[in-house]
């Protein structure tokens, strides 16, 4: 029930942004953020944006679990 | 900006024998996974037959439709047929079986069902209509509650008057601190919520490693599920409980507060019944008084807080398996007179009940 789609910003119009979700064109409210640019990803539950999608964290965390098999030693 | 996958089946299976290695290194283990998508995601990976033996994933009250209880479904029902007003709702609600009769069987009678999938539907649908009366069936945990607000006071901020809602959101850290409160269960670990953490934040689970719990904010894909464990294990080989935050693409250390603002502002928390489960303090959300005449409860006179709510049938073991007490396939009912075409409780209702998801994934496990 918690599910919630990330969609790409594609344009704005007040608290409501048509996005890209997944190839279909959809709309979200995004009262609930703040500063949402044309292009960001949302992550949409029930018609609403909850949260931005951080690019920069998702690189830094998928390097750190490597980083951190790559301690771990080769894999037999 | 593109979305990265956190997929790799290389990946994976590294993270996997890190997971062995480091189970080695411990006793048992059990960890409860506290969300619906986390335990369809398991049941769909298969992961819980790649574990290690001593690292067991039990299900927790993770899914709102499931700890729903019965009474209310009974309460909608009879506002429906007794009452003739319209009843809109998310779709995951209407077969859940009341004490009575489901929201599907009110709708063979003659009631009127509308299912959204957002409550901004249910404002144009009373806007659309208003010669008819609505209530709006506001469930779900802290994901959920920011819109239901934002619904609310537009109904408030243009004074509406044909809808009104009919709250049974939950809370979620007052039910994991119920879970360790209880003597008989012994959770080593949990798997914390992804979007419920995308709104609190990392400090409301704080309490868990106060009391020695370690505790992971985990995503949905394979390598966040994997990463949950490992994160989970390697606390408790380490006896150092922290809550880690493996998700902080989407879940900052502060959450949402203008989510979380919405909410507050217009509901309060209160006592509230979690079905099989029973009560659990200010573990619900009400309406506060100022938007009162928008609640349904008020409106046509139904309460909600008593612990008869929480009432099961007593051949239905969702209690049991909403606590992590038993595995789904251990109830007698699962799979014989209970499946996801004739269920007899929530847990095998709901898309992301833990029944359902045994159903679909692990009957032979």
């Amino acid at each position: 029930m918690c599910l919630a789609v990330p969609a790409k910003v594609v344009s704005i119009d007040g608290t409501t942004a048509h996005v890209d979700m997944m190839g279909n064109s959809s709309a979200a409210d995004i009262s609930l953020l703040e500063n949402v640019r044309v292009g960001d990803y949302i992550l949409v539950h029930v018609g609403f944006a909850i949260q931005k999608y951080d690019e920069t964290e998702a690189l830094l965390t998928l390097s750190l679990i490597e980083e951190m098999l790559g301690k771990a030693g080769p894999v037999s | 900006m593109n979305l990265v996958n956190f997929n790799d089946t290389g990946i994976a299976e590294k993270l996997l024998n890190e997971i062995h290695a480091c189970a080695g290194l411990t006793g048992p283990v059990k960890i409860m996974e506290v969300c619906g998508t986390h335990t369809m995601e398991i049941g769909r990976l298969g992961l819980r037959s790649l574990l290690p033996e001593n690292i067991e994933l039990v299900s927790g009250p993770g899914c709102p439709v499931c700890v729903t209880p019965g009474a209310y479904i009974d309460a909608a029902v009879e506002l429906a047929l007794g009452k003739r007003i319209h009843i809109i709702t998310y779709g995951d609600m209407v077969r859940v079986p009341g004490n009575e009769a489901s929201l599907e069987e009110a709708k063979t009678k003659g009631a009127e069902i509308h299912i959204v999938t957002s409550p901004l539907q249910a404002i144009y649908l009373a806007r659309q209509n208003p010669e008819d009366a609505f209530v709006f069936l506001a469930v779900g945990f802290e994901t959920t509650a920011p819109a239901t607000a934002k619904a609310l006071i537009a109904a408030y901020e243009t004074n509406m008057d044909n809808l009104t809602f009919f709250l049974s959101h939950r809370i979620v850290p007052p039910a994991l601190a119920a879970l360790i409160d209880g003597k008989d269960l012994d959770i080593s670990g949990f798997m914390l919520p992804g979007h419920v953490s995308a709104i609190i934040g990392e400090a409301p689970y704080q309490f868990l490693a106060d009391r020695g719990i370690p505790s992971v904010i985990t995503g949905f894909e394979p390598i966040d599920i994997l990463m949950g464990v490992l994160d989970l294990c390697v606390m408790i080989r380490e006896g150092s409980p922290k809550v880690v935050n493996a998700y902080p693409r989407i879940v900052r250390k502060e959450g949402n507060p203008l989510a979380v603002a919405a909410y507050e502002k217009m509901f309060e928390p209160v006592d509230a019944a979690w079905r099989g489960i029973g009560m659990i303090p200010r573990s619900g959300l009400d309406i506060r008084d100022a938007f009162r005449r928008y609640d349904a409860a008020k409106k046509y006179g139904m309460s909600m807080a008593s612990p008869e709510m929480a009432r099961q049938p007593a051949q239905c073991c969702c209690g049991a398996v909403l606590k992590g007490k038993i595995k789904p396939n251990a109830c007698p009912s699962f799979g014989a007179a209970c499946t996801p075409r004739s269920p007899l409780g929530p847990c095998m209702v709901s898309s992301e009940g833990s029944c359902a998801a045994y159903f679909k994934y692990e009957m032979t496990a």
